[in-house]
């Protein structure tokens, strides 16, 4: 059973702004009923370049549904600069989060509202014309790359859970090991802390994500583990598992790990190692 | 809130004769059934007891019942002790629908350098016998073919891939997790040497169930311990879950042409239901023989997860074999190797009934369903053209 948020499961079953714009300025139309998802968007712009009004019709699981009400939700009322700076993690937040495979429903939202925006400025949809990665799904290499820079995608199987390439037949793997590789050092250097003040909320993600991503597949390539305890203001409590448990280098591991969070998230934080 | 249990195909309800019978078990009678005083004895009968009522309901010997601890293990140990018992012998033959404790098998053993067929279903979920026929050689160890299907139903003709299999002298092994306890399995009449069974399909807890392992087959050990099982399954035995099954066992058998019956009035009264209510739907299986109990159809352009969901708000609980649902991108492999289109496949929703289900229950699923799937159609951006076009 996926765990969804409250959020998630009111936009699902009291979605907004469904429908058809009739007149619509721009419409970008993503996925296909064969892939398991797929979603219209319609978007209305006044003369001043302002979304006045977008609706949606989707077809695929709750977290579908509900990143398509999101993405009506954020943009209206955004100028069409505005709305191309939203990006899949803005809808995952505005949710308060998704399952992480079910990312790509909100990676579909997004990829709605470039085509609905390229088709308003009468552009053919850019994605044309990168080249096809993985054909089950129809994820463009173009596509697979703004996953990864705007996620900080670092493995094989993020990619999947993010844009769904790779998640068929699996003959498009080496290629995306190749564009992870590619993107490596982009994505490094772009890892860095996010300069304004973040919300409490942001705050404990960025640290759950990045002990996640980060810190842990360090550790357990040691034969180690952690556990994030909890979060209370700037004190980030970890516990220690498998052979970091009794290790003698343990401080300077906490030193490390709390160096790495300063250096992701926030520089006034402080680790410390917790009983669980 | 009102709940209507129908995914007794996933697990069913422990019976409460079985909890009741079960309890003594955990706090008063609990020796070692190895154990040479009053408490170990009292025990070992328990256990005795519950291996003839298990044989019973199959119509087999007592010693040819193997408790373990779930249907997957009793696969795993048919599959690799049937393999390592003839190991000059390199070649298994299964279907491409069976359930994962199987066929995720299959990748394995191919990996170990076994060479594995895999048999088509038609449209219906029919298996291809020819094929069947064409693929045994003498460098076949095993045949491993599900009795019937847990996501559509759809029953194999065994009786018929039985004279096949044995006419070769080849060891046959069926998973039969989920026809045990809704169809009759005579294993005097069915000469298959293996068959996996689980408790909690048939309203016993999760954490027991049953290889038959037919006198005179040739396996490896599997668990590798005490004296137990005859030692082709060593490790203290699960008392009070071994006496659970074994009531559950006497209680289906008691109950199972009647129940069968009624199980299938209230399947076909669902199914009926929804044709009429409910436009663009596909049974799956529909034209070939089926569990009583068992209901799989695919509600076009509507996704699965989504409609669950929806079910689950109004207490109604089923499940599917959507890609969403399951963590995967791809729907089921069963309905994929059948062929179901996969703009249909994702929109695929199983109820399976069981002893506790109402006819009442029924009515409330049909009540619901149709504004359920409206609501999501009118969602969707197919529906529209369609309806239109």
């Amino acid at each position: 059973m996926w765990e969804y948020t409250e959020k998630v499961m009111d936009h699902f079953r009291n979605p907004r702004n469904v429908g058809v714009i009739e007149d619509a300025d721009g419409v970008g139309e993503v996925g296909s009923m064969a892939c398991g998802d797929a979603l219209t968007l319609y978007i209305k712009v006044d003369p001043q370049g302002r979304i006045r009004d977008a609706k949606f019709q989707t077809f695929g699981c709750a977290s579908a549904i509900a990143s398509s009400s999101a993405l009506t939700e954020l943009i209206i009322g955004k100028t069409v600069d505005e709305a191309l700076t939203i990006t899949n993690r803005d809808i995952a937040d505005y949710l308060g989060g998704l399952p992480e495979q079910k990312m790509h429903c909100s990676v579909m939202g997004r990829e709605a509202l470039l085509a609905a925006i390229a088709n308003y400025k009468g552009q053919s949809r850019e994605s044309l014309a990168s080249p096809l990665v993985c054909e089950c799904f129809g994820v463009t290499e173009e596509e697979i790359e703004r996953a990864v820079r705007e996620n900080r995608l670092t493995t094989r199987e993020q990619v999947t859970h993010y844009t769904k390439a790779g998640g068929g037949c699996g003959t498009c793997h080496e290629r995306i090991e190749s564009i992870l590789a590619r993107m490596r050092m982009e994505v490094a250097a772009t890892a860095q802390p996010v300069p304004k003040k973040l919300t409490n909320l942001q705050k404990m993600r960025l640290v759950e994500e990045t002990i996640e991503r980060q810190i842990r597949p360090e550790l357990q390539k040691d034969g180690g583990d952690i556990q994030l305890v909890d979060v209370e203001g700037n004190r980030v409590m970890v516990s220690l598992r498998g052979v970091c448990i009794g290790c003698p280098s343990a401080n300077i591991t906490i030193k490390s790990i709390e160096q790495k969070l300063k250096d992701m998230v926030s520089q006034d934080l402080v680790v410390e190692e917790v009983a669980s | 809130m009102k709940l209507v249990y129908m995914d007794n195909n996933a697990t069913t309800r422990v019976d409460p004769l079985v909890a009741e019978e079960m309890l003594p078990f955990f706090t008063e009678v609990y020796g070692n059934p190895s154990s040479m005083h009053l408490m170990g004895g009292m025990a070992q009968r328990a256990v005795s007891e519950a291996r003839e009522k298990v044989a019973q309901l199959l119509n087999a010997h007592p010693d040819e019942i193997v408790f373990t601890s779930c249907g997957t293990e009793s696969d795993n140990a048919a599959i690799r002790g049937v393999l390592e018992a003839w190991p000059e012998k390199r070649h298994l033959v299964t279907t491409r629908v069976e359930h994962p404790a199987v066929w995720n098998q299959i990748p394995y053993l191919r990996q170990k350098g076994y060479r594995v067929t895999e048999l088509r279903v038609d449209r219906e979920g029919r298996l291809d016998l020819e094929h069947l026929r064409a693929s045994l050689t003498e460098d076949t160890a095993l045949v491993s073919i599900m009795f019937a299907n847990n996501e559509t139903g759809v029953v194999f003709p065994l009786e018929e891939i039985a004279q096949i299999v044995k006419a070769k002298g080849i060891t046959l092994h069926t998973d039969a997790v989920q026809a045990v306890g809704k169809i009759g399995v005579d294993l005097a009449k069915l000469p298959v040497d293996l068959l996996s069974m689980s408790g909690h399909k048939i309203h016993a807890p999760k954490g027991i169930g049953v290889l038959f392992i037919r006198r005179g087959t040739r396996i490896a050990p599997f668990m590798i311990g005490g004296h137990q099982e005859k030692g082709r399954r060593g490790g203290t035995e699960n008392v009070p879950y071994i006496v659970g099954l074994g009531k559950a066992a006497e209680l289906s058998r008691e109950e199972i042409s009647r129940e069968s019956a009624r199980l299938k009035g209230l399947r076909d009264k669902l199914e009926q239901g929804i044709l009429e209510r409910i436009p663009r739907v596909i049974v799956n299986g529909k034209g070939t023989r089926r569990l009583p109990n068992t209901l799989s159809c695919c509600f076009e352009y509507v996704e699965g997860e989504s409609l669950l969901l929806l079910l689950s708000d109004l207490g109604i609980c089923a499940s599917s074999g959507s890609a969403c649902t399951s963590g995967s991108l791809e729907p089921s492999h069963v309905l994929r190797a059948m062929g179901v289109p996969y703009t249909a496949a994702h929109g695929s929703v199983r109820f399976s009934l069981g002893r506790f289900n109402t006819e009442e229950e029924v009515d409330y699923v049909l009540e619901n369903l149709p504004g359920i799937v409206e609501k999501l159609r009118d969602i969707s951006p197919f529906w529209k053209n369609r309806a239109e076009g």
